[in-house]
């Protein structure tokens, strides 16, 4: 039964932990997309579309990463060159993602994919326990695993890494080394975004194989929320976007269990734990946002 | 400063998330007892004053008589697998048997006064008969329907009626109960999983039909219950299909608007599969068993052609209509390439016993999941007591609020 709880982690978190990671680099670069949400939905229908166009998820993949940066660009132009308000610009975005998504998503409702499907690791699969819950999964959850500790690398031993988390601190820094913030930044909610896209088709044509309107049903929110709560910490927010999973998978346990809970406490359980674990983390250690998170840039030095 | 910005993001999440999760259900479905008493107020008097025009004039004939068209709103897409696909074949057929009348259509109908918009302006494009085909669409049509007595309104599974609003629905809890029949004599665990939604009388109603049916061939037979809180929403729901089958469940069934999630997934993981709503076997070449569906279009044909002439006040179409297995309205689909002849024979023999009436799936005692007896020995529930069900038959795994 444990077993069951923690692959349910990695099969129901993942979608939840790329975006999360996604919307983590575009924050430590400064900007907050509430459009994450818009992202997904994105890249799910364009993942699911070019998968039942071409037959190949990998090309499918590719699509919808697109797809989720081509929703962030356009917050991306609001809100930094535009100067617009970052949490109108991405409520706004994420209601338009809803709406463009099941406007183009009409015809592939319907429409059937050979998408991703678990590949068991040799000889790791076997291992009991372990071997179930982390070597038994999908492609892009097996790549997703490996992101996160790459993306720590990124941000905190590079000094790609330095000038993105310094376009979310002090720009200042930047402009006296004559790098343009502006473009560091585009360049984090881009990969933001591509992130969050690549999540909508974990979601769409690796576990479900499934297009519906607003299937994310508030997945990229909760991506946001972890990021927050993780306190901008890549690992922090792998942890949660599991935890969020575990608790999905969970809830359906004790469901089966026939123990007289409601379901509808249940239905809140998942949002309730992740919550309530990231509220303890935060009580032992501070954290810090970036310093200049969700300020609007003005493009002169200092502000 | 800074501090304020991180609190006003949390809360602004927050908010979000409870608007996400208040908006995701469209709640297509008829939920027995669960209506809200009253109009809700949507309609606009502009409504009124543009729409009204050759309303009155004809206020003398038949409602229902002199249309150019029909109406149909369905709450979701067309080609779901599921309940709004029923509808729309339905729609298919009116326009067939009617080639004179227009067929309109709108789908994503929300269920709100939007709905009342849709259906002024298929009046206006000359609808005297309107069929508004999910639950919540009952209030918003009784609004249009007051303000419009020439026109006829055919709701889906409501339970409250107007001069010249009728509902109609069928007792899909009859076939259910025989998937569930052939369920258990496919199972090779006895263990079978039912994904539902939000636990309303009417989903209760046909995991209750469902459990009754494997018990009466295997009386071990389980059903375990997950709800996923929502009509649909393919992750939760592979999610429920993986986590049943990694209990032991090998047959999966389900009450959601979307079907083709579970299906899929089951079939991908060498489970079985009981289909609901729409015929999905093309999903499951290996492991569909049966499904239950709905036959709308030669009711939908015979309705409007009530109608059409003139004769809707005192059909039988006029108030509650409940159309049965014997009626055709509801209907067990074909069976999958690997059901053995016996499984079929059998359940085509109860079959023939549910039409006969000697076969009653109700029939007491019924027992819920306290071992309390909730319908008398040798007593059969009447349509309406069972469409107020409120509690899960013993050896069904799952909880329901109390």
């Amino acid at each position: 039964m444990i077993a069951d709880i923690l692959t349910g982690a990695l099969r129901s978190g993942t979608s939840v932990m790329l975006a999360s990671q996604g919307e983590l680099i575009s924050e430590r670069a400064g900007v907050i997309n509430l459009g994450t949400e818009g992202s997904m939905l994105g890249g799910a229908l364009g993942g699911f579309a070019v998968t039942v166009w071409t037959g190949n998820p990998w090309l499918g993949t590719l699509a919808g990463g697109l797809c989720g940066l081509l929703m962030s660009l356009i917050h991306a132009f609001l809100v930094i060159t535009c100067g617009a308000n970052q949490l109108a610009t991405g409520l706004t975005l994420m209601f338009f993602g809803m709406g463009v998504t099941a406007f183009f998503g009409r015809g592939f409702v319907s429409e059937q994919i050979v998408g991703f499907n678990p590949v068991p690791i040799p000889l790791l699969a076997d291992i009991p326990l372990l071997g179930q819950v982390l070597f038994n999964h999908d492609p892009l959850t097996y790549l997703s695993i490996l992101l996160v500790p790459l993306l720590w690398l990124l941000l905190f031993r590079t000094r790609l890494g330095v000038i993105v988390r310094a376009a979310g601190e002090r720009e200042e820094v930047l402009l006296a080394a004559g790098i343009n913030p502006q473009l560091v930044r585009y360049a984090a909610v881009l990969a933001g975004g591509f992130l969050a896209g690549v999540g909508g088709v974990q979601l769409a044509v690796a576990f479900t194989h499934s297009w519906v309107e607003n299937m994310v049903q508030g997945r990229g929110v909760v991506a946001v929320a972890l990021v927050i709560f993780a306190s901008w910490k890549p690992l922090r927010a792998m942890l949660g976007a599991y935890l969020f999973g575990a608790a999905q998978a969970l809830q359906l346990t004790v469901q089966q269990s026939g123990l007289p809970i409601s379901p509808f406490f249940l239905f809140m359980l998942p949002y309730l734990l992740t919550l309530a674990a990231l509220y303890l983390v935060e009580l032992r250690q501070r954290s810090r946002m970036p310093e200049a998170l969700g300020r609007v840039f003005t493009g002169t030095s200092g502000g | 400063m800074k501090k304020r910005m991180l609190y006003q993001s949390m809360l602004l999440l927050i908010a979000t998330i409870l608007l996400l999760s208040a908006c995701s259900q469209p709640g297509a479905e008829p939920s027995g007892n669960a209506q809200a008493e009253g109009d809700n107020g949507g309609a606009t008097s502009a409504d009124d004053t543009n729409a009204g025009g050759d309303g009155d004039a004809e206020t003398a004939e038949a409602p229902g008589t002199g249309g150019s068209a029909v109406g149909f709103i369905f709450v979701g897409a067309r080609d779901d697998y599921g309940y709004n696909q029923a509808a729309y074949l339905g729609s298919e057929a009116v326009e067939e048997a009617f080639p004179d009348l227009k067929v309109l259509r709108s789908e994503n109908v929300p269920e709100t006064a939007e709905a009342e918009r849709v259906m002024e302006q298929m009046i206006r494009d000359g609808a005297r008969i309107i069929f508004p085909t999910s639950y919540g669409h009952l209030d918003p049509a009784l609004n249009v329907a007051k303000r419009h007595p020439d026109v006829v309104f055919y709701h889906q599974g409501g339970l409250k009626t107007a001069d010249n609003l009728g509902t109609y629905f069928g007792t899909i809890w009859e076939p259910v109960y025989l998937a569930g029949i052939a369920a258990a004599e496919m199972s090779e665990s006895g263990k079978l999983g039912y994904i539902v939604s939000v636990p309303i009388p009417q989903v209760l109603l046909n995991v209750n039909a469902f459990e009754l049916g494997a018990q009466s061939v295997n009386p071990d037979a389980t059903t375990s219950v997950v709800f996923t809180g929502s009509w649909c929403d393919p992750g939760q729901q592979a999610n429920a299909a993986n986590s049943l089958i990694d209990s032991g469940v090998d047959v999966l069934s389900q009450h959601q608007d979307c079907t083709k999630t579970v299906i899929e997934t089951a079939e991908r993981r060498g489970a079985m599969s009981v289909g609901y709503h729409a015929d999905a076997s093309s999903l499951a070449p290996e492991g569909w068993i049966t499904g239950s569906v709905w036959n709308w279009p030669d009711l939908y044909v015979d309705m409007v052609q009530t109608a059409i002439d003139g004769e809707f006040a005192d059909s039988e179409y006029d108030g509650k209509y409940r159309g049965m297995l014997a009626d055709d309205v509801v209907q067990l689909t074909g069976y999958g390439a690997n059901v053995p002849e016996d499984v079929q024979a059998l359940v085509e023999e109860k079959k023939a016993a549910l039409l006969e009436g000697t076969l009653q799936p109700f029939l007491g005692p019924v027992r819920d999941q306290s071992g309390e007896v909730r319908i008398a020995e040798g007593e059969t529930p009447t349509l309406d007591e069972l469409e107020a069900a409120d509690f899960l038959v013993e050896g069904v795994i799952g909880s329901i609020p109390k």
